[in-house]
């Protein structure tokens, strides 16, 4: 057949196929070619639950030929139902990442010279065994800090309790979500706690404030807030970024950033003022309306709009919308809220909305959630610490601080902060502090005075490349953990199994903990074989089927009644057995007892400054996944979001690389490209968080795009509860073109190190 | 036409360009590093602050008048089950004159092989007894729909009987089967 013939035949398609039926081939024959099954399907598939994030969904692990294959949603599972984010969904990622941790290692360098030695799981673990019993005996038990993120955590703060200190922190609190939980414990007496008790799939109209929902994906969030765009409930998204949440509302108000507690304020004084509030509801369960009625009175819309930026009219509007939907209007108290400082007061303010529509314990507002009683493992009681937590500089402040804070027990390893240093040792599990804790010079101030550091992770993050031994953990998809029991919609328990063998020489931290157990005296608080043999104990005794929780990965129990229309009890653990929105526990302690807001303290970006805010992108639960090259493939590296009218100003480019510096002279150690965008305000710029990665053994996502956190040199901390405010930064612009690289683009020692260690 | 027909429905109100149909896909398909059957497309229009963004999940459209199986040299490029486009990759030899003919640019070359790689709606789930595809099965806000536009019953016909739709690029004359919601 000549070339012409060929290209001609080809072209006619279907014609084609029956000529090319008459020479007997098969080439454009229609069904003659199967295509090829890709063959992901597991010869095993293994129920367990999700570590991408902390939301725990369950999922279904294919494994074929001892490989993961895929990962799925477990339907059973009822944060999952059968659904993943993508994050969940790219757990193999995790599990073959290359950079992995994959043996024990002690350093043999100065600290933060990332000079390590292999060595066996005995030396390693006897190394960490010394200097326990060291520290306890020249400084007392509470000399060692742990510093905790994740849920294979649980096996270390029992071992650290155990030991016999209190200083145990996670940065989820005092740089997350603390202030929310302090804010509605004032008001409601509980907590909203994870997973939120949000019912957002029912909510008629859904006020988000700052919530960037879509990009952040936790998992049920996401499913309930499509349910909630099906069923039209009016959206009102409050952000200085059209968000893809923004995207999806009726209303978005691009509210100037540090703000929000003036909004809130106005919608109160609107919903009170036009008598849109739920009375029957506040005369049965609330007290102190009358003072929060008079309160409110001053803050009109009109006295909002100049100091948010949102129109009198909008406010009224938004306001009349979320008095039409109640009780089913659900302000979504948020999740990560450490933002400017007055955070607890202005989730105070969110919840003393939510108090105004009735929607705690109301359909489409708040659920009430049940757990299953799950007794706990019979251990002998912890002793009681030799010392008060080391977090704050006096008992006395941070009153309603009731977790321990992270950035205090940091501090409290510097010579000068508690006087005498109280902090003399660190055991870090899964939280990366240089890029967690606000200020990282400090972080490695801190670090530089210890005695000694041991981190447990999964990848080499900047925290490893500072310490002294460093034990490899197996992934979430290599080891079992404790149960999962919370309290959510309906109760369950779920369980973490080993779907394959941990890799290379990584171990489960379950393994660690009894290890060092046994070798700091304390082998009766690990009387158990394994986790297996713990996790049966548990559930035993709770009259679960081990083989239905292995075989299914989840046990469903009897919902509750979810709402006080349906029989949930209205019970409020605060002071006065009622909702507070006069707090009489604030007064006492010399805080306003209803939030209130004063504008003068609100700092503005000096001229060619812009407000730094950060947030994630829906692949990634920030620095954790960045190494992540099949996550990656979707979003690679950060962009500074900078508005249009600000690019043109500055003659930026899109796509065009910038280093960011901060208002104290702190200069980005990397660069990134600048998105220029309409979908943010011209006084701030919006990066995701996780990136400018310093650690170089994360080979794929070192020198990508900028950390924020290393630009966060200031914070204001909240004076309830300590939480660190970190939305106070400004930065400019330099043009990457123009910026010399004259420091180490990796962690390197900031003090001349001590003499090594073992 | 075939009894079957299959197409798939993206709802775009609900879809939050959060990628998990790419990386479920990635690993139901194995597909090489680099690469990806779908993607998601963000379209933002206005200025600050009167913006409106509309985010599809893409792929190939699979299209009953597809230039890729009439400009194919070799017949790699077929109709396959249910009226679905298919490659079969002993037959590519990477001539990429497919690649040229898509409109909607959702082939490429699998480096693996040589050979075109693309969306297979996932037949080899679809047509042995799974009903969904692994976008679909994954999508954490169930934007994707999967099913027989021929079935008036399916789930598809149905959301296309009472949503407002379109198609992409319905100029290029290829007949897509994909639909976006608006």
């Amino acid at each position: 057949m000549k070339r012409r013939q060929f290209i001609r035949v080809g072209g006619y398609g279907a014609a084609g196929a029956a000529v090319a039926g008459g020479l007997t081939t098969d080439w454009y024959g229609r069904y003659g070619n199967p295509t090829a099954d890709p063959g992901t399907d597991g010869d095993r598939v293994v129920p367990s639950f999700c570590e991408l994030c902390f939301w725990k969904c369950g999922i279904l692990a294919h494994v074929k030929d001892g490989r993961v294959t895929k990962i799925k949603g477990n339907p059973k599972d009822p944060l999952s139902n059968g659904h993943l984010c993508p994050r969940g969904a790219g757990g193999t990622g995790l599990l073959y990442d290359p950079d992995r941790l994959k043996k024990p290692m002690i350093r043999r360098d100065v600290r933060g010279s990332q000079v390590f030695e292999d060595v066996s799981w005995d030396d390693a673990l006897g190394v960490v065994a010394e200097n326990f019993e060291r520290i306890k005996a020249e400084h007392g038990a509470a000399a060692l800090a742990l510093f905790s993120h994740g849920y294979g955590g649980s096996w270390m703060k029992h071992l650290v309790k155990a030991h016999g200190s209190p200083n145990i922190a996670a940065p989820s609190y005092a740089q997350c979500r603390g202030p929310r939980e302090v804010g509605f414990d004032l008001t409601f007496g509980a907590g909203v706690g994870s997973p939120e008790n949000t019912d957002i799939r029912n909510a008629r109209c859904l006020v988000l404030i700052g919530s960037h929902l879509g990009e952040n994906m936790h998992n049920t969030q996401v499913q309930d807030f499509a349910d909630a765009i099906r069923n039209e409930a009016d959206i009102i998204t409050v952000d200085p970024r059209y968000s893809v949440a923004a995207s999806k509302s009726r209303w978005w108000l691009p509210i100037k950033p540090g703000t929000d507690t003036a909004l809130l304020l106005a919608w109160m004084n609107v919903i009170i003022g036009e008598e849109l509030y739920d009375r029957d509801y506040i005369e049965r369960y609330a007290y102190g309306f009358e003072q929060l009625a008079e309160h409110v009175k001053a803050f009109t819309p009109e006295w909002a709009y100049p100091r948010t930026g949102i129109e009198p009219d909008v406010i009224r509007r938004t306001a009349r919308a979320m008095g039409a939907a109640r009780p089913a209007t659900l302000v979504h108290p948020g999740r990560h809220v450490t933002w400017y400082g007055d955070d607890t007061q202005r989730s105070r303010a969110i919840a003393l909305l939510n108090a105004l529509l009735g929607s705690w314990g109301r359909k489409g507002g708040f659920f009430v959630p049940s757990q299953i009683q799950l007794p706990p493992y019979e251990y002998p009681g912890y002793l009681k610490p030799d010392a008060q937590a080391a977090d704050r500089p006096a008992p006395s402040d941070y009153p309603l601080g009731d977790q321990v804070l992270a950035q205090g027990v940091c501090d409290a390893a510097i010579t000068g902060v508690r006087g005498d240093s109280a902090i003399k040792a660190w055991m870090v599990y899964g939280s990366n502090l240089p890029t967690t804790l606000p200020d990282p010079e400090n972080t490695y101030k801190a670090i530089q005075e210890l005695d000694f550091l041991v981190t447990v992770d999964v990848l080499p993050a900047e925290i490893v490349g500072w310490s002294d031994v460093v034990l490899p953990e197996a992934t979430y998809l290599e080891r079992c953990d404790e149960l999962y029991n919370p309290w959510w919609r309906e109760p369950y328990v779920a369980v973490r199994q080993e779907v394959v063998p941990p890799m290379y020489d990584s171990k489960p931290g379950w393994w660690m903990a009894r290890e060092l157990g046994k070798r700091i005296g304390l082998p009766e608080f690990f009387p158990w074989k394994d986790s297996i043999e713990y996790a049966k104990t548990r559930l035993e005794a709770a009259g679960l089927d081990c083989e239905v929780m292995k075989e299914q990965g989840v046990i469903r129990g009897k919902p509750g009644p979810l709402y006080f229309e349906e029989g949930a009890v209205p019970e409020f653990y605060t002071d006065s057995g009622k909702i507070e929105l006069y707090s009489p526990k604030l007064a006492a302690l010399g805080f306003d007892p209803m939030p209130t807001y004063d504008h003068s303290k609100l700092e503005e970006p000096p001229e060619g400054y812009y407000r730094l805010l950060f947030g994630r992108a829906p692949v990634h639960t920030f620095g954790r996944t960045t190494n992540n090259r099949l996550l990656s493939e979707v979003y690679r590296e950060n962009e500074v979001w900078v508005n249009r009218d600000v690019a043109r100003r500055w003659g930026l480019e899109d796509g065009e690389r910038v280093y960011l510096q901060n208002q104290d002279g702190k200069r980005s150690s990397f660069s990134a490209p600048v998105k220029v965008t309409g979908r943010i305000r011209p006084d701030a710029v919006y990066v995701v968080h996780g990136y400018g990665r310093r650690a170089p053994k994360l080979r794929f996502v070192h020198g990508k795009g900028i950390d924020d956190n290393e630009l966060i040199t200031r914070y204001k901390v909240d004076p309830i509860m300590g939480g660190t405010g970190m939305n106070v930064n400004f930065v400019t612009f330099l043009r990457a073109a123009d910026v010399v690289e004259d420091e180490p683009a990796v962690d390197e020692p900031v003090v001349v190190a001590e003499e090594v260690v073992a | 036409m075939s009894a079957v027909s299959y197409g798939m429905v993206v709802d775009t109100r609900t879809c939050v360009a959060c990628a998990a149909c790419v990386i479920a896909c990635k690993t139901e398909n194995d597909v090489a590093e680099g690469f990806s059957r779908d993607w998601i497309f963000t379209a933002t229009s206005g200025s600050f602050p009167n913006l409106a963004m509309e985010i599809r999940s893409e792929r190939c459209n699979h299209c009953e008048d597809a230039p890729c199986v009439s400009v194919c040299p070799t017949g790699a490029s077929h109709y396959g089950p249910g009226g679905t486009v298919q490659v079969t990759e002993s037959k590519c030899t990477g001539c990429k004159a497919c690649i040229a003919a898509c409109p909607y640019d959702a082939r490429f070359i699998d480096p693996r092989t040589g050979a075109i790689d693309k969306c297979t709606f996932c037949v080899h789930r679809v047509e042995n007894g799974t009903p969904t595809t692994a976008c679909q099965e994954v999508c954490p806000t169930k934007s994707i729909y999967f099913g027989d536009l021929n079935d008036p019953e399916s789930e598809v016909s149905r959301v296309l009987r009472v949503r407002e739709a379109y198609a992409l690029l319905p100029d290029a004359g290829t007949r897509p089967k994909h639909f976006f919601l608006k």
